[in-house]
């Protein structure tokens, strides 16, 4: 921005603001510098906004930790539930009321470990959600302890010697589960991530949509992966699209994360099932 | 018809639209026959992976504009525990039913205790305010149900229907009023548009915010993080107490008008049996007989648990010398009996830590023995 001759400079807004609630806590929000989920949330306001939807419709659901947050600042209906139960919470509002379009961001450590039964069953079930679940390998607003997708051998908060866990591969969980939208991208992917946002919602069923995320402030730090940009680079070397991934060998695969859309396929939803018995049961 | 069965008519009187509960003995019926009876009215009915799932969806769906219900028995509400704060906090309208079953733990699913009426009272972290009603039987069931539905409504909070293995498990005639018949209590929802809505300031005396529903335009900042009016999260003193007060007192201050007890006989009575859920029917057999012997024994049953009617109960301690409480855990309501009613009266517990109801004939024998 600089000023000229001909009058004062114009403000430029950032995009995502028009979006973001006035009274929010923290100035202008909670998440430390060079963090991925910020970037998320400006993807998600791009879907909705390239989609055209109707925003009095479109409900944001969060549980708890950074990503879990990211509800509190839209500036529509949002729906902050508990650790773990955004999926359950999710599910209630989309049977009550079929013509909301509701998304839920939730991290790596929410939805999988506290949430993990919920994940499956919500996958399983086929219920028309989009869950953007940004995994960043540890829950950073407790400090930067192992979650389930922490690789072998990272260090955090509560490995010191080292994370001995097998992570989880979410995208092949929830295919098992019976997800039918899956697509994986990174913080870097940018138009890709939006795209799958808008192919998530637009899909009739359960959408899984994870990003593969940099957390400077824990994650980065206490595995000595630099700063944001460094982090984002990393990502970029650690994944593989879904093209190369098939010519490459289970062992070239290791440690690395397949990206793309993985999988989608079409199924009865949910809301419109239950719909359909009770339309038949009350004839 | 049965307890658990009545509880499902009662819910569909009251325009319950979503059902979802986790089987678990003694309040499976309740879950089957939803299965079966929901559809019919144009409801949904689920069956929740565990009882998070359950409540956390039967929340989603009141916030959206449904009322809704899930059964379980106390090991269920172990693990409600949390969304039942949330809800108190949230002021998010559910129905809760606990068929209660003996304990601790696993206990015997098949047997009755009145063992979870403090966990239901104060079981989530913090201070909030929640309404019980213990019914004694099928019928009560039924019209406990539709009322528990509507004070869910009138107050924004979690309401228990807090029967027990016994009165879920007990079979009676049950008259089902014409639905004209039937008080049935909605939400009140604003008149202010949205821009000016503010999401949780108070319009009227009774203490209790208006509630639109999630997708009416209302940019609604649903969250249990302690909150100003406009739903901004805060960490202050000033903001904490005026919350807590308002959540505390919108029920606690409003229990005379909530709270209900029945009472026979008080006016010539010496001793009084005061009792509620199953073991209500053995205390009112034991009265009667008395009673019919003209013994001057008076039966007070509470109809309402939570909030406790402390003013009806300290009323009872004045007329009588003594005040008998046969309950089937190891002597908790008695202890609100004492905060109340013990400065007049002596009152005596007489605990039986479930399985075995008390008999009648137990009840007549102890306030025999306290007349004598």
């Amino acid at each position: 921005m600089s000023t000229n001759s001909k009058g004062p400079a114009k403000k430029i807004e950032h995009p995502v603001l028009k979006h973001f609630r006035d009274d929010s806590p923290g100035t202008p929000h909670l998440w430390c510098a060079g963090c991925g989920v910020g970037q998320v949330w400006h993807y998600t306001t791009r879907a909705i906004e390239e989609l055209g939807l109707d925003e009095d419709k479109v409900l944001w659901v969060g549980g708890s930790g950074c990503t879990g947050r990211m509800c509190t600042y839209w500036h529509k209906d949002f729906f902050h539930t508990l650790h773990g139960r955004a999926l359950s919470f999710a599910t209630g509002a989309k049977l009550a009321r079929p013509e909301l379009t509701v998304l839920v961001h939730s991290g790596d450590g929410e939805c999988v470990a506290i949430g993990g039964n919920h994940l499956i069953h919500a996958a399983r079930r086929n219920v028309d959600l989009n869950l953007i679940a940004i995994n960043n390998f540890n829950y950073g607003m407790t400090g930067g302890q192992f979650s389930p997708t922490t690789p072998i051998n990272a260090n955090t908060a509560t490995t010191p010697y080292g994370n001995r866990e097998a992570p989880f591969d979410l995208t092949t969980l929830m295919r098992e589960a019976g997800a039918t939208y899956i697509a994986r991208w990174t913080t870097v992917h940018f138009r890709q991530v939006i795209n799958a946002i808008k192919k998530g919602i637009q899909n009739k069923g359960f959408s899984y949509i994870e990003i593969l995320a940099q957390c400077p402030t824990q994650y980065g730090r206490r595995n000595k992966l630099g700063g944001a940009v460094e982090m984002m680079e990393w990502l970029k070397a650690l994944s593989v699209t879904k093209e190369n991934a098939e010519k490459m060998s289970p062992e070239e695969l290791k440690g690395k994360f397949v990206i793309g859309e993985l999988f989608s396929a079409t199924k009865p939803e949910f809301s419109e099932y239950m719909r359909s018995i009770a339309a038949e049961a009350s004839k | 018809m049965q307890g658990n069965e009545a509880c499902v008519e009662g819910a569909l009187a009251a325009g319950c639209m979503l059902f979802a509960g986790y089987p678990i003995t003694p309040a499976t019926e309740v879950s089957e026959i939803m299965a079966r009876r929901l559809p019919r009215v144009g409801g949904i009915y689920v069956q929740g992976e565990d009882e998070l799932a359950s409540l956390g969806m039967i929340l989603g769906a009141s916030a959206a504009g449904w009322k809704g219900m899930t059964a379980t028995s106390g090991n269920g509400i172990c693990l409600m525990q949390e969304e039942i704060g949330y809800a108190a906090m949230t002021e998010i309208p559910c129905v809760i039913v606990d068929a209660q079953r003996a304990g601790p733990g696993t206990g015997i699913a098949t047997k009755s205790m009145q063992g979870d009426v403090y966990q239901v009272r104060y079981g989530s972290n913090g201070d909030y305010s929640i309404i019980a009603l213990a019914p004694s039987s099928p019928q009560e069931t039924f019209d406990l149900t539709i009322e528990a539905f509507n004070l869910a409504e009138m107050y924004r909070t979690p309401v228990f229907l807090l029967s027990d293995e016994i009165v879920a498990h007990m079979r009676e005639r049950v008259i089902i009023p014409e639905p004209e018949k039937i008080k049935v209590v909605e939400r009140r929802k604003t008149e202010v548009p949205p821009a000016e809505f503010v999401p949780f300031r108070v319009e009227t005396p009774d203490g209790v915010p208006p509630m639109p529903s999630i997708g009416d335009g209302y940019a609604l900042p649903i969250s249990s993080f302690a909150r100003t009016d406009t739903g901004r999260p805060v960490t202050d003193f000033k903001n904490q107490d005026r919350l807590v007060q308002r959540l505390w007192n919108k029920v606690e201050k409003h229990a005379d008008s909530i709270a209900r007890i029945e009472v026979e006989g008080l006016e010539d009575a010496r001793v009084a049996v005061v009792s509620y859920g199953s073991v209500a029917r053995a205390a009112d057999e034991a009265v009667r007989n008395m009673r019919s012997q003209g013994k001057p024994v008076a039966s007070v049953r509470l109809i309402t648990l939570w909030p406790f009617p402390d003013e009806r109960i300290r009323e009872v301690g004045r007329h009588v010398k003594t005040i008998l409480f046969p309950e089937m855990n190891m002597g908790k309501m008695v202890r609100e009996v004492e905060r109340t009613a013990g400065k007049h009266a002596e009152v005596f517990s007489f605990p039986k830590p479930g399985v075995d109801m008390h008999t009648p004939a137990e009840i007549e024998q102890a306030v025999m023995r306290i007349l004598e």
